[in-house]
């Protein structure tokens, strides 16, 4: 039996980072200093809110999919682009 | 493009979501030796109170009940996993990261837990500010707060758990700002001698920075969180920090259960799934349990899971069982409802200019002049961005007294190819 990686290395803009295994996209995101992961329409600067996949406010490109990054576990390899 | 034919699974009891009350109905409904299948909206079992993650502790009761279903050969749990539409009276279309699939069921037991309800006040959009509950979910996904300064506010005994999390987690907490009075706190917290658990619970989170009659009335800040404004009584402070949650209560999730067609009703002022003594709502093959039956906590989501679970498959004397837990659970639920009531005076937060729909960006002061729901969402967008009126519809409700939005399909955002997979419309849609 293999054992879980404790640590896993995601891109975030394109700049690796290693986080905890299990941290969710939104705690990487907030590891590596993005504040903001999209731009509302009237141009504010907004980030993860209700924090369970209610408010849509941690939408974040992953690997090309819009997902939200509160309800996203990181995997090994993901690339992550904000909205904002 | 192309799109991956969608799978059909079936099972004999499906259950949406893995809280205490889904948990708790697997685990009822295996008994019974048919197919279980378990969809969660989470990466991980566990719902809200019981979140794993990279910096979640869970309590031992949980970690029992999730190594009992996991036990179980007959149950599949499958994470990740959103109900996005209803196929036919039988069958629903859900949505995983790598796939649609069909789910035909014989018995439904929704177990869709509340959300957070988050009130509007002068700068709530600016990144830092989150929900009470939500904070506590981040941080529990990694979200680092080590020396930030925190200020947790709004309502309920939650406050203190969120408090105790922060602050494990290194985060300076300055103040807990409850808006009740601290009449109707004592009256709460009197009235545990009933509970004599939560008693113990309530003594575990002494909190030295709790403030009552606390309300936040704004967060200052450029791009984000630097000052926050919290009136005490008659006296106004603005405190320096980095980060704010504020949560006002919980609100149940009775979306799929309203596009089904089962009926709710109102509770503590909010929708909830209505049910009988068998946790059977107004569809017969449908039950519901935990908190999309109206907001009530952990243990009575349990009981009332379990019910459901056996309820489910003919094991009446089983679910009987658990009526006396059912009952003495219900009666702190309502206790605690009905001290952390909101107070009227809230309504008064949002300034003319302040958003009350974070997804199309208005204003309180374009909402205001609209008579109900549907006429706003007309004239301003109010509630037709990707949370479907699921944040703005609630607050909505208690700014303007205007009835909640009605669950529309798709129940949450999904992909193109999910939906035209389900009407066997590739071609046209996924252009």
């Amino acid at each position: 039996m293999t054992q879980a990686p404790s640590s896993v290395r995601v891109h975030i803009h394109g700049r690796a980072i290693t986080v905890t295994a299990g941290t969710t996209v939104a705690g990487a995101l907030a590891i590596a200093g993005v504040s903001a992961t999209r731009t509302s329409v009237s141009g504010e600067p907004r980030a993860a809110v209700c924090g369970m996949g209610i408010c849509q406010e941690c939408r974040v490109r992953i690997d090309g999919r819009v997902r939200l990054g509160c309800q996203t576990v990181c995997a090994e390899g993901m690339n992550v682009e904000s909205m904002a | 493009m192309s799109t991956a034919a969608t799978q059909t699974l079936s099972c004999a009891a499906l259950i949406v979501g893995a809280g205490p009350a889904g948990l708790s109905a697997a685990k009822a409904a295996a008994s019974g030796g048919a197919a279980v299948l378990v969809l969660d909206d989470n990466a991980a079992a566990g719902g809200q109170i019981w979140r794993a993650g990279a910096h979640a502790h869970l309590p031992a009761e949980a970690l029992a009940l999730q190594r009992a279903v996991q036990a179980c050969a007959n149950v599949r749990v499958i994470q990740s996993a959103k109900v996005v539409g209803i196929l036919d009276a039988h069958t629903v279309l859900v949505e995983t990261p790598d796939a649609a699939l069909r789910v035909q069921w014989q018995t439904l037991i929704l177990c869709t837990g509340a959300r957070e309800r988050l009130l509007p006040f002068p700068g709530w959009t600016l990144p830092g500010v989150t929900g009470a509950g939500g904070l506590q979910a981040l941080i529990k996904g990694g979200m680092p707060v080590q020396g930030q300064r925190v200020v947790i506010a709004g309502t309920g005994p939650l406050l203190f758990a969120v408090a105790a999390t922060a602050r494990k987690a290194g985060a300076k907490v300055l103040m807990v700002a409850e808006t009740a009075s601290l009449a109707r706190v004592s009256t709460f917290a009197r009235k545990l001698l009933l509970w004599p658990s939560k008693l113990v619970q309530a003594a575990q989170l002494r909190e030295a920075s709790y403030r009552t009659s606390a309300t936040v009335l704004s967060v200052q800040g450029q791009g984000k969180v630097q000052q926050v404004t919290v009136q005490q009584g008659n006296r106004t402070t603005t405190l320096d920090c980095d980060r704010v949650a504020v949560g006002y209560g919980l609100v149940p999730n009775t979306g799929l259960a309203q596009a089904l067609g089962c009926a709710l009703h109102t509770q503590d002022g909010v929708p909830a799934v209505t049910v009988n003594a068998q946790q059977q709502t107004t569809l017969p093959h449908v039950y519901a349990a935990g908190e999309c039956t109206g907001t009530g906590g952990c243990e009575r989501a349990q009981t009332q899971g379990s019910i459901a679970g056996y309820a489910a498959i003919g094991k009446t004397a089983k679910a009987r069982a658990f009526e006396k837990d059912r009952a003495y659970w219900s009666a702190f639920a309502a206790h605690a409802n009905a001290c952390f009531a909101l107070d009227a005076g809230l309504k008064n937060l949002p300034h003319a200019d302040t958003l009350v729909c974070r997804c199309e960006d208005v204003a309180h002061g374009a909402l205001q002049a609209h008579s109900g729901w549907t006429q706003a969402k007309i004239h301003t967008r109010c509630g037709m961005g990707a949370c479907q009126g699921k944040v703005c519809g609630t607050a909505a409700q208690f700014l303007y007294g205007w009835e909640m939005p009605e669950a529309r399909v798709p129940l949450t955002p999904a992909r193109v190819g999910t939906l035209a997979g389900a009407s066997g419309n590739v071609g046209d849609l996924a252009d």
